[in-house]
Order: C-alpha cells, then structure tokens, then sequence
C-alpha cells in the first residue's frame, strides 16, 4: 500500500474507473483473474480492465464492484476527445466564417464580385518573353504563360545547380587544401546573403553592365553575351532527322539486348560489375555511324549572327532570365554541395578502408560501397532544395521577370481580383511542390531499394 | 650476422613539419593536385587583381558613408534617436550581465561587439560627436553590467527573465506612444531587419510549438487542421503570402488601421510559424516514447507531462535548428523591399533610385551583401558553437 497514492493518478482515465479505488487493489486482482504478467498500462488497457476483470462472473462478490459499471460520459476520454475536436472545428470554422463575411463586405465596398469569370477577359498587357502569345488574349492565357516560364527557369536551374554544387561539394572533400578552402569560402559566401540581393545584384550591377550589342562579348564564336541577354546556337532539325531516329531506336533496341545480356552473365559469375558495359559503347556507336551515314545533318546549328541593330537567329536568354537563372543556380548550389559533401562524409570511413582492402578499386569504391550509402541520406534534403529553387523562383518579380507571381500581380493591379488571382498563384505552386516531392519520394524509394 | 642486424643503424623518420612539407602534402602530393593548385593560383591571383583595382580606384566609396544613417534606421526620426540607443543599451546591459554570469560563447560574441563598437566610434567618417558618444558609451554598459554580473548566480532567473521581457520593452521603446511616438512606418533600414527577423522568430515560436502539438495530437481533426495549414504555408513561396498580407489584410479586417509594416511582420510571423512547428516537431519525436510513459506513470496529465517532461526535452535539441531557421528568416526579410518597405535591401534600392548615386549599383549592394553576410555568418559560427555545447547527436 506503500505506492497506492502515486498509483492513484497513474491516467486520468483512471480515475473514471476505479473511483475511489487505490489502484494496486485494482493491480492485484487484475493478476489474480487474468493470470497475466504485468504490463504498462495506457488509458484504454485500463478501461479494458475495469470492463473485462469487474464485470467478469468470478469478480461478482468482489469489494471492487461498488466501483464498476459504465464510465459516465464526461469522463470517457473518446467522448471527451470527440468533444473538444468539434469545438475545436467550430472555432476554425466560426474564424473562417468571419473572415469569409469581411471579406465579402470588403470586395462589395469595392465594388467586386468574388469569381473567376474575368479570366475570360483580353489581358492587354504584353509578355516579354515565353511561349506565343498576344496582348489581345485572354488573362488565362497570359497567366499560363507565367506558369511555363517559372518551369522554365526552375527545371534549367535545377540542373545547373545540381552540377555546380556537385562540383564544389566534392571540391569540399579534395585532399588539396588550395580547393578546399576555395569551395568552403563559395559555400558561405553565397548561402550567407539574401538572393534577392544576389539577383538584384547580377540583374543591375553585372547583366545591366554588360556592353551594348556593337561590343558583344564572344565565347567560341558561337555564344554572344550583350546587355540584352545570351545569345546561343540552337540546333535545328532538319528533313534527314526521322532517318537518324531510325538508327537511334535500331541502336537502343541493340543496347537493351546486350544489357540484359551483361546482366544475365553478371548474375551467373555471381559477380558486381558495369552493366551498360556493352550497352553503352553499342548505342553510342551506332548513332556515330547513323550520324555519319544519314544524308545531309540531321541538325544544323543555327548561329545567332548579327543583323542590323540585334543578333538574329539561335537561343536567346533575357537579361531577365540569364540574371534569374545565375543567382538561383549560385545560391541553391551552395547549399547542394552542403549536402552532398555531409551525405558523402556520412559514410564511415571503415567502409571505404573495408572496400579497398577485399580489392575494390577506387571507382568500385564509389560505385558500390559509398555512392549507394551516401545518395539515400542526401535525397531527402536535396528534395527540399529543389522546391526551395521553385519557390525561389518567384523573386523574379522583383527584376520584372515575366514569371507566375509577376503575371499575377499585373493582373491582380489590373482586375483588383486579388483573392481569386493569388489562390490561382498558391495552388500552381502547391501543385509544382506535391508532384517536385512525389517524385522525389518516388526516386528515393528506388535508390534506398537498389542500395541494398 | 645477428648482431649485425641489432646493431644496425635506423634513420631518423623523415621531419613532418615545416612549411615545405605542408606544402606537399597539401598541395602538391599528386600530379593533378598540382595541375588543380596551379590553375586555382591563376584564377585566384586574376580575381583578386581584378576586385583590388576596381575597388581602389574605380568604386566610390563615398556613397556609403553619405548613406549611413540611412542604411542602419531608415528614415527614424533624429530627435527620436535615442530610443535606438536606448534599445541598445537595454541588450547591452543584458548582455554583459549575461557574459559576466554564464562566460563561453556569450562573452566571445561581447568581446567582438565591443570591438565593434569601438572601431565605429574611431570611423574617420563625419559622424555626429553624440554618435561616437553612444558608441562608447555602449562600451560601457557592457563592461559595467559584466563585472556587476560576474559570477552571481542570483541573477540568472532575473536575466532569463529579462531577455524575456526585453522583447516587448524593446518594442515599446522604440515606438514611444502615439503620436509622439516612432511610428511604424517610420522604421527602416538594418533596425527595421532586424525587428523583423527577431519578431519573426520571437511571435512565432509559441505558435509553431503549438502548431507542433497540434500536428501530433491523437485527435485527428486537430493534426489535420494544423498539418493543412503547416502544408500549405510551406509549399507556397513567400513572396507571394507577402502579397496576399499586404492585399487581403485590409480586406479580411476592415476597421483595424493596419500598416505596411505591421502587415509584413504578421505575415512574417505566420510564415516562421510554420517551419518553426517542423522544426519543433523533429524534436518531439526525438523525444524517447518511455518519457511520455514515466511522465504517466508518475501521474502526471498530459499538460504537465507536456510542459515539463516533453518540451523542455524537444525544444532543447531544436535550438540549433532554431538558429538556423533565424538565419533563414533573416535573409528572408529582404523580401519586404519588392512590397516597398524600406529595410536594408529597400534602402539600398532607394538610395540608387537617386540620381545623384546612379550607376553604383555595385557599391551598395556589395555593402548591404556584407551586413548580411556578417550577420548570418556569425550567427552560423554561433550555432555550431551551441551544437558541441549541447553535445546534440553525442547523447
């Protein structure tokens, strides 16, 4: 009897249940008809006791009965759990309520109807760059625009950060101590400042700065920088492309075979190795020779050349856009060699000792002990860095940048729409976010299954 | 032949020290470390000769010092000045009560600030003799409040108290009572940063932690309430919840005379709350499930065991985290500038706005980039420090 009053409280429940019972009373004859080993008991193991020990036939003549039968409902967690959760949605509900009918009587002072029809109407504003598009087309259409534009500098962002960082956080782990102190400086030097400073920075001070069109800078005479973007060669398809894809689809269909071929002997000597080891060099080969063999080119470059006061011709990248894409490259690829640089030293160093020593060469080393250890720890994270870039993204609106938030606010300035136009701005970002980490998910899933 | 062998002589090892050694080994132990040294030389020597001339000859400089008050206040009123300073003097005194009780990481960073300081009361700039004043005598504060704090264990619930309070204090001082007040719209430069990141962090961490709690109640209306709203503010970018602040404010609460400035610093807040409650979250489930289960057994219901057994626990191990989020919101206040609040960012865009300081774009930006690098900097090197102090992941 010595613990019955810090028993006593054990759950809140319990109280409900054994009333005015000390609770090592209720213990022993718990044992005692159960003939079970004690447990920790949670609240509902509890109700469970007072139901099944109490009410049993052999427990009738207890002293304990006084105390059994139903738990008034004011006791009963489930009940009281049930309770406060519609209370407590009435309360999110009643605040949604007030600020619905706010803002109800807020847009009819403004003289606003709370819909999406003005989605119909001509925009009449113009669109600096992105797909085809005309002032006299309708606000969809130019938000659209916007929408595309934001994938645009996301996707080619993240490609290029994902390379510079990869760089520097393998540059981070070089054995020569000039490069690492060079990585590690770029590292917090560009994730320790604002990127709207970084963009505003590349926008008006480097980009703006650049010389005019007459002076272009030159990079192996295909490439043009000027203050009115980068100019590149692009490739055109020309009418001998469907003969190269024949031989592309021959020689993926003989790179499948020797694939599972490689494999099939790689599983048979019981052994690890490359297996696009044929693959590979077969597919290559064959859209060399295809390359060769087809009249004609299959592409031709077409070179931006300088015709009258522009560059005409090839790939051109807004001052806008090369602003954009440089300050979210440099800032996400800071943090992305972060990660790689943790992921790779997570791996403990007896693991590449151990490689090394059952004869592993280096490039099997990586391969096959540090890669497959390293890449699930450093998905998740770098998962989030690319919604980061995406989210990022619409900081473009600050250099004028005809992005999803910049073509929104003209036209939430225009219409006055402003509920309407931002929800539409929130679900596209909500919807790039779910399908960026689904994917994500996705391809983690795979790799933790092939690291095993 | 035995003994010829015992008696045979043993070079001394080769010396592992000396520069020449270190450089060999660090630079030059492989033939492409060497190719790699030798083309990081020749960009390193291009780059640095580049920035040196340009900002020795080309920059001017003197933007900065003609914009200085600017930079740190905004347009803060000059008579009013004092209850920056006095604001200062307020986490001064603090601080060194702080320092002179606790030592470690708190009296480096005091050592620095005093520095600090003292090299800004020296600045050959034309600054007002009042400023220097000020200067030095936060110098002072600090060193008076160290020795008095010095060891005096007494004290410790009155300074956490005090940090605690020196929040809202703060807050009042600097905006004085109604019209002979600072208002609002008066703040800016790197004080109106700096009110925004420390309300940001201050306001929303009781939110988040209950926004942590929610999202990991049995109930499960309130996990999915919370986990919507947790959901939703972190997959939409900020910028564009800073808009709909700045717009729908107004529209949601009509009668409540709601500035800029207050609308961003609610925005803001309901933003950090968010990736605070993440945070928060991750410590909670570090929490071992057998101290919920003691907590119980002891008797305790669940807002005791809440407040006593599983915060002080969880929130323990998100303090780095924490710093980090800080440090994120921070450099996030920047964002207020393309709503057209004047903080440090939108200072600078200001100032260039101005014909007068055209085309030094360069200038000003680099310097607002240093501000915000030394901030972030030093609070990053901070939280390592709390990290090894805390012995996070050693436990």
């Amino acid at each position: 009897m010595l613990h019955s009053e810090v028993l006593y409280l054990a759950t809140p429940s319990a109280f409900g249940v054994l009333g005015q019972v000390p609770l090592d009373v209720a213990y022993q004859t718990h044992f005692i008809t159960n003939n079970i080993a004690p447990v920790y008991l949670k609240p509902r193991d509890l109700r469970g006791v007072s139901q099944r020990s109490f009410d049993s036939k052999n427990m009738e003549n207890n002293s304990l009965t006084a105390a059994s039968g139903k738990i008034p409902f004011w006791r009963d967690v489930r009940v009281l759990g049930a309770l406060f959760q519609v209370l407590f949605l009435l309360g999110v509900i009643l605040l949604l309520a007030i600020l619905y009918t706010n803002m109800l009587r807020g847009l009819d002072s403004l003289g606003l109807a709370l819909n999406f029809n003005f989605l119909q109407d001509e925009a009449g504003f113009d669109i600096s760059e992105g797909i085809s598009y005309d002032p006299s087309d309708t606000y969809l259409k130019a938000f659209w625009v916007g929408v595309l534009n934001t994938l645009k500098v996301s996707i080619i962002g993240i490609v290029c950060a994902t390379l510079i960082g990869l760089l520097f956080g393998i540059a981070r782990l070089s054995s020569n101590w000039l490069i690492r102190t060079i990585a590690a400086a770029y590292v917090e030097c560009f994730r320790n400042i604002p990127l709207l400073l970084q963009i505003i920075f590349w926008y008006t001070a480097v980009v703006a700065q650049l010389p005019n069109v007459r002076e272009s800078i030159s990079l192996f005479g295909g490439v043009f920088i000027n203050n009115r973007g980068v100019y590149l060669p692009s490739p055109e398809p020309t009418s001998s492309l469907t003969i190269w894809l024949w031989f592309l689809s021959g020689g993926l269909l003989l790179a499948v075979i020797l694939y599972i071929a490689r494999w099939r002997q790689l599983q048979q000597l019981d052994r690890p190795g490359f297996r696009a080891k044929w693959a590979l060099p077969a597919f290559l080969i064959v859209a060399l020779c295809g390359w060769f063999l087809t009249p004609g080119r299959p592409f031709t470059l077409d070179l931006p050349a300088l015709q009258g006061f522009n560059y005409q011709g090839g790939m051109r990248f807004s001052p806008e856009f090369s602003a954009l894409l440089v300050g979210l490259s440099i800032y996400t690829s800071a943090f992305i060699a972060e990660i790689v640089r943790s992921g790779i030293q997570s791996v403990v160093k007896g693991q590449r000792e151990a490689a090394r020593a059952v004869g592993l060469k280096e490039g099997q080393t990586l391969r096959l002990v540090i890669l497959p250890q390293a890449v699930p720890i450093i998905v998740p994270p770098l998962t989030s860095q690319y919604l980061n870039l995406a989210k990022n993204s619409s900081l473009a609106v600050a250099i004028a940048f005809p992005d999803l938030v910049s073509v929104g606010n003209t036209m939430l300035t225009q219409t006055g729409q402003a509920i309407p136009v931002i929800a539409m701005i929130m679900v596209s970002y909500l919807i790039m976010s779910l399908t960026t980490s689904a994917a994500m998910n996705w391809y983690n899933r795979w790799i933790t299954r092939i690291g095993r | 032949m035995e003994e010829q062998g015992l008696t045979q002589e043993i070079k001394p090892p080769v010396s592992t020290k000396g520069p020449g050694r270190w450089l060999k080994e660090n630079l030059f132990n492989t033939w492409y470390n060497t190719i790699l040294t030798c083309l990081a030389l020749v960009f390193l020597f291009f780059a640095f000769k580049g920035f040196l001339t340009w900002a020795f000859t080309e920059a001017e400089w003197g933007v900065i010092p003609a914009n200085f008050r600017l930079f740190m206040v905004g347009s803060y009123p000059q008579e009013q000045i004092w209850r920056v300073w006095t604001a200062i003097y307020i986490l001064s005194v603090l601080m060194g009560l702080s320092a002179g009780l606790w030592g470690g990481l708190i009296l480096r960073f005091v050592v620095v600030l005093s520095g600090v300081w003292f090299i800004s009361a020296l600045l050959p700039f034309d600054f007002e003799l009042s400023t220097r004043g000020w200067c030095l005598g936060a110098i002072a504060m600090i060193a008076v409040s160290f020795f008095l704090g010095r060891d005096r264990t007494s004290l410790r619930s009155w300074i956490l108290g005090g940090w605690i309070l020196s929040f809202p204090v703060i807050m009042v001082v600097l905006r004085g009572f109604g019209e002979n007040g600072v208002l609002t719209s008066r703040w800016g430069g790197l004080l109106l940063t700096l009110i925004l990141a420390i309300s940001g962090i201050v306001v929303s961490f009781p939110l988040g932690v209950f926004l942590a709690l929610c999202r990991q109640s049995k109930l499960p209306v309130i996990r999915w309430v919370s986990t919507t709203y947790i959901e939703m503010v972190r997959g939409v970018p900020l910028i564009t919840i800073l808009f709909m602040g700045n717009v729908l404010i107004p529209i949601f609460m009509p009668g409540f005379d709601i500035n800029q400035v207050l609308r961003m610093m609610l925005c803001l807040i309901f933003f950090s709350a968010a990736y605070m409650a993440e945070n928060v979250r991750g410590g909670l489930q570090g929490v071992p499930r057998g101290q919920h289960e003691a907590a119980q057994a002891v008797g305790l219901n669940y807002v005791q065991t809440t407040l006593f057994i599983v915060l002080p626990q969880a929130l323990r191990s998100v303090i780095p985290a924490i710093v980090g989020q800080f440090i994120a919101l921070f450099k996030d206040t920047s964002l207020v500038s393309v709503i057209g609040l004047i903080d440090l960012l939108g200072v600078a865009r200001s100032i260039l706005a101005n014909p007068k300081w055209l085309g030094l774009q360069a200038e000003v930006y680099l310097f607002v980039a240093f501000i915000y690098f030394v901030f972030c900097y030093a609070m990053s090197y901070a939280s390592q420090d709390i990290e090894t102090d805390l012995g996070v992941g050693k436990h």
